[in-house]
């Protein structure tokens, strides 16, 4: 499969997965899905259909609040699928956004857009006879879905700043330039979703394999101190590193990642390690080659453990190095000092060095639909009408009207203010609490994520205010399951789903991201989280030092030990 | 003789057979052996006739008595049978035939005959009356001179076309030269009493002849037919319907659905009846306690004022919930609720047939009586309504796999008009009104016209839309059950594949396990361009072909109206394109497939 001599002392020994058979046996991610497509007994895709659309950018997933009820009526599960793009860094025109506005109206059952903390949106609800002409309409209007799922590099992701506007734009165009770099060559994509003509050659997939990447695989490109992409969720990242506000080069980490699996002690979040400084002239070369490495030498037996992060677990970060420097030819040079601040969007306006206005909207859950009160959905398309800048999906699924001139600012604001984009109530817990999709649509939700975080947030809110802190915030992170999209892994206080209304409490992330937060109750509800939470934030309140979040005050308190080195430690 | 007594010597029977015969019937009861005794005699002299031993009649008059029926629901098959057993009480020789077991060329030949059929559609024959209303109105009849005859319609007044297959045979035969004996009656949904005496008046008059024509020891047993029903063993009729317990009540469509399907799932454990697949359910029910109140509050008449209603004293209450038709209309309660209350208004509607027949189309009683309040007596009111007439439902499971359950498949009828919710009367009872455990009353109807080929290697085509598919989900189970060979090929159709695709798991099993060979649908409202089972026949126009080709059964069920008419033509389209035909020898086609059995319909 390697062009590269693989030492088969690193390979990760064992039977090849049935994913990996199903790869192999996809003809470049085509299988059957064709012919699928045409089977109008079942809303739904067939055998490895069913996961070589994910490669596609497609989940297939179903109402599960009403899976029970259809069962009983005869009726299959309501098939259908969710749609992830591909927005490298998360930009979009506003003309793009008014297309799927409608699309998203008129094609969806649940008729929303929801931004993700990949940095882009995702059309949940679409049946099957519309799946088609949803990429031929994304493809008309300039987007795709190529690889954002399935085991292969996904979106990449890009700091959100508007502020130094021209260290943004670099930046930016590294990750699409590095997203373009990694995507999958196959034909496949544009030949059963765009009807375009088969060619006969020989594929080849140079980068990816003819059997991809053992796992998913992220990509982040950072700007300190700013980690609002979280870089300890991504397999690999390129921090920033500018000289005179102009980019100059990357510090590059790999090996951060934070899902797991309950039960199964192999299996843990872990934050990246330095690989070392590249200049931007190595950015793509080095990208491929991460991704090479991974996908020789991440496991293919077993996918629990199939992650990068497990891969240089097992064959060390040296060795990891090595390999990346052997293929590449270039060595890292020592990592340049960098430091991470903050991680939250910045709520509201503010004046980017270029003299523009950027207005960051706070979008609860990242949920974009009119709700009753609060049409959002309509006063986002009435912005997008007007607006001559573009907007920026954040990793924090908020969106940020980006680049609007002096002069209409007041009429952005006007209408902002007029849908409930812009909400003088909303508390900073509120502003720095997240969760995951999970209910009703997600096939692996444990437990509510979306749904059950607002009341959460409010409950959180009331305990700030009896102990007299209610401006004070915690990184409050909900997911509804232990596979990380709601990156609760590394919030101050992160709640991940074991099972209906149980959850594991976790504590003692901080606020800049850089630390795993540990297990501090074992599959409970919520009466004892925040019986917890009401005792520890008490004390928060009264026994920390200057600006100490919570997240550091638990660990200096002694109530979590913090989480050094996860394969060792995180499980003790 | 005793069967105990019975030894091989004193017999046409070896040992064995003695020892069988006795080890079968010991098992019988009373009313079983009886049945099986006239089942005997009578397929021994169907073999007799079958082998041209015993009989020479085929080719001369026969001086009995032939009565068929044309009968869609079983109305005109049971009013014919009683008829016939009236004859025989009297020492005549009668035989019943279903239209579609009547050989035309048999016509010539009758002496006595006596037609009872009901009308369906716009005045259309029904099913299994088509092949002889052609016949007779074609070229090919022949002169009736010495034939005497009788017509009874069966039919409802609520339709435009009322009795109108009635008249049509009654005209014809006398165009033919055959004398009626009887003027033709038409009766109404509430047929029962006035057709035990038109039948008590037919007989009166041909006992005489008929008698001296036939020799008494002639008498036929009344046989159930090669293919009728071992339902006929169980003491639970039409007449003394069985209370089944409901066991499910499950509603299967969509909760985004416009339409509300019940799987019914009912216990006949006891009951000793039993089907075959391609028979129907009656049920009886009970009205709306609630729109019964409305209705008496609405008339001023207390709950419980008795009434006399068939001799019968009951509560004007009782006679409502339990006796009495409240949710289908009819112009006869108009006239006569009009008349009692005093309505000129409403008289003045009542005269003029087709205002009226609009009128009602969506009404229920209850919606003329809010119209229209009046004052009328318990009595009256109990008078103006007719008779609550079973509801039939195509019976949606086969034995082989439900063993003494049965199973429907109930389109709810609910509706809003006039400011007030509707529901239908045995769908509401049993969508709604009938708790799992509750008990409703049942009887088998058998249909003769709706049968599986009798070889399992034969192919199948169903076409069955909306609730349609109910018969075909008791034949997919009975060719399962059986292991039959021959392919299945299913047509289905309603609006939304993600609401109504009925049953759709257990259909996409039977695909995953070959059972079904192909499985077509068509959601009409999925896409701007409405989609239909006919455009799916036309679409696979040259394999339906090539299966009607290679002797495939053709069966239809679900909406007369529209469905039916359009599946018809689409057709007799594909068998003209492909079957290279003319669209006159296409018809003849079908209606040759239709006469050897093989294209059926159980449509309403």
């Amino acid at each position: 499969m390697s062009q590269y001599t693989i030492k088969p002392e690193l390979v990760a020994p064992g039977a090849l997965s049935d994913n990996e058979r199903l790869k192999a046996d996809g003809d470049h991610l085509r299988g059957t899905i064709a012919s699928d497509l045409k089977d109008d007994i079942t809303g739904g895709f067939n055998g490895d259909n069913f996961m070589l659309i994910r490669f596609h950018g497609m989940y297939q997933q179903d109402d599960r609040d009403i899976r029970a009820e259809r069962t009983a009526q005869k009726l299959e599960p309501l098939h259908n699928v969710m749609l992830r793009a591909r927005m490298p860094g998360g930009i979009i025109t506003p003309q793009q956004w008014l297309a799927i506005d409608k699309f998203a109206a008129d094609s969806t059952l649940y008729g929303s857009i929801r931004l993700t903390t990949r940095q882009t949106f995702q059309f949940h609800g679409v049946l099957k006879p519309n799946i088609k002409p949803m990429h031929q309409f994304l493809h008309s209007i300039g987007i795709d879905s190529i690889a954002t799922a399935g085991d292969v590099n996904r979106n990449v992701l890009c700091t959100s700043n508007p502020v130094e506007s021209e260290l943004h734009q670099q930046a930016y165009q590294w990750a699409a330039k590095i997203s373009e770099h990694l995507l999958p060559k196959t034909r496949a994509y544009a030949e059963i979703w765009l009807d375009e003509e088969k060619i006969e050659t020989t594929e080849v997939e140079p980068i990816l394999g003819d059997t991809y990447l053992p796992r998913k695989f992220k990509t982040a490109v950072v700007i300190p101190p700013h980690n609002d992409i979280d870089v300890h969720a991504n397999d690999l990242s390129f921090v920033a590193v500018a000289e005179n506000g102009q980019l100059v080069g990357f510090n590059v980490l790999v090996g951060a990642g934070l899902a797991m699996t309950w039960g199964d002690t192999a299996t843990y979040p872990r934050m990246a390690d330095d690989l070392g400084f590249i200049p931007l002239e190595h950015t793509l070369t080095v990208a491929e080659h991460v991704v090479t490495v991974q996908r020789d030498y991440g496991n293919r037996s077993n996918r629990k453990n199939a992650k990068t992060k497990y891969t240089i677990d097992r064959i060390g970060l040296d060795a990891f190095r090595a390999e990346v420097e052997a293929r590449t030819g270039v060595a890292f040079a020592p990592v340049r000092p960098y430091q991470f601040t903050s991680r939250g969007d910045r709520i509201g306006w503010v004046e980017g060095i270029d003299g523009k206005q950027h207005l960051t909207l706070f979008i609860e859950n990242g949920r974009i639909l009119d709700f009753p009160g609060k049409p959002l959905k309509t006063g986002l398309a009435k912005i997008a009408a007007i607006h001559q800048g573009d907007l920026r999906m954040t990793a924090n699924q908020n969106l940020i009207i980006a680049g609007v001139p002096a002069a209409q600012k007041a009429d952005i604001e006007a209408l902002a203010r007029a849908h409930g984009l812009i909400d003088d109530s909303h508390s900073e817990q509120r502003k720095n609490s997240m969760a995951c999709v999970s209910f009703p649509t997600c096939p692996l939700a444990m437990a509510e994520a979306e749904r059950y975080l607002p009341e959460l947030v409010t409950k959180t809110e009331a305990l700030l205010s009896k102990h007299a802190i209610a401006d004070e915030h915690i990184v409050l992170r909900v997911t509804g399951c232990p596979n990380g999209c709601g990156r609760a892994m590394l919030a101050e206080v992160g709640l991940v789903g074991r099972g209906p209304g149980k959850y594991n409490l976790y504590l003692g992330g901080n606020r800049e991201g850089t630390r795993i937060p540990r297990l501090l109750l074992d599959n409970v509800g919520e009466a004892d989280i925040l019986a917890t939470l009401d005792g520890l934030i008490g004390r928060w309140a009264t026994e920390r030092n200057a600006d100490e979040g919570f997240g550091d005050f638990v660990i200096r308190a002694g109530v979590v030990k913090p989480v050094v080195v996860p394969k060792d430690d995180f499980h003790s | 003789m005793l069967l105990s007594s019975l030894v091989a010597q004193a017999s046409p029977l070896s040992e064995q057979q003695v020892q069988q015969l006795q080890g079968l019937v010991s098992q019988l009861n009373p009313i079983q052996q009886a049945w099986v005794s006239g089942y005997l005699a009578a397929s021994a002299q169907l073999a007799g006739q079958v082998a041209g031993q015993v009989a020479p009649a085929a080719a001369q008059a026969n001086a009995g008595l032939t009565i068929l029926f044309g009968s869609q629901t079983g109305n005109a098959r049971h009013v014919a049978e009683v008829l016939a057993k009236q004859a025989q009480g009297k020492g005549i020789v009668a035989k019943v035939v279903d239209m579609a077991e009547y050989k035309t060329s048999q016509l010539k030949n009758e002496q006595y005959l006596v037609i009872v059929t009901s009308t369906y559609g716009e005045g259309e024959p029904p099913e299994n009356a088509i092949g002889l209303y052609n016949f007779l109105f074609s070229k090919k009849a022949p002169k009736l001179n010495g034939l005497k005859y009788a017509v009874l319609g069966l039919g409802d007044t609520s339709y435009e076309f009322f009795c109108k297959t009635a008249q049509d045979f009654d005209q014809r035969l006398a165009e033919l030269g055959a004398t009626p004996v009887q003027a033709r009656a038409d009766l109404d949904v509430d047929y029962q009493a006035q057709a035990d005496s038109w039948s008590g008046e037919v007989i009166a008059k041909l006992e005489p002849e008929l008698k001296a024509a036939t020799a008494p020891s002639a008498q036929v047993i009344a046989w159930p037919g090669s293919d009728a029903t071992a339902g006929a063993a169980s003491q639970y009729t039409k007449q003394n319907p069985f209370a089944a317990e409901l066991y499910t009540n499950q509603k299967i469509t969509g909760r985004d659905s416009t339409k509300d399907v019940r799987h019914i799932e009912i216990s006949l454990a006891g009951s000793g009846l039993s089907y075959q697949p391609g028979d129907a359910l009656g049920v009886y029910f009970s009205n709306d306690v609630a729109l019964v109140r409305e209705l008496l509050l609405l008339t001023a008449i207390a709950r419980d004022t008795p009434v006399q209603l068939a001799g019968e004293t009951l509560t004007i209450e009782q006679a409502l919930t339990d006796t009495l038709e409240l949710t289908q209309s009819y112009p006869a309660f108009v006239e006569k609720y009009a008349a009692a209350t005093g309505n000129t208004a409403l008289a003045e509607l009542a005269a003029d047939k087709a205002a009226l027949r609009a009128y009602l189309s969506e009404r229920q009683i209850i919606d003329i009586v809010r119209e229209h309040p009046g004052l009328l007596s318990a009595q009256q009111l109990a008078d103006a309504l007719r008779k609550q007439q079973p509801r039939l439902y195509s019976i949606a499971s086969s034995q082989a796999e439900v063993e003494d359950e049965v199973h429907l498949t109930v389109g709810v009828v609910r509706y809003d008009a006039y400011g007030q919710p509707h529901l239908g009367g045995a769908s509401g009872f049993l969508a709604e009104r009938l708790a799992e455990g509750d008990k409703v009353k049942v009887f088998v109807e058998q249909n003769n016209n709706f049968r599986l080929p009798q070889n399992d290697d034969t192919p199948v085509i169903m076409i069955g839309p909306g609730t349609g598919i109910a018969p075909f989900r008791a034949f997919l189970q009975e060719r399962d059950a059986r292991g039959a060979s021959g392919k299945n090929w299913l047509f289905f159709g309603n609006p939304h594949f993600t609401q109504d695709f009925l049953y759709q798991l257990e259909l996409q099993n039977y695909l995953k396990r070959g059972v079904l060979t192909k499985l077509n649908v068509a959601f009409s409202r999925d896409q701007a361009q409405k989609v239909y089972v006919q455009d799916k026949l036309r679409a696979h126009g040259s394999e339906l072909w090539q299966w009607l080709e290679d002797g495939a059964h053709l069966y239809i069920c679900g909406d007369a109206n529209r469905m039916a008419k359009d599946v018809q033509q689409a057709l007799i389209d594909i068998v003209q394109q492909y079957g290279g035909k003319t669209a006159e020898q296409a018809q003849t086609y079908l209606d040759e497939l239709r006469v050897a059995k093989r294209y059926q319909k159980d449509v309403y």
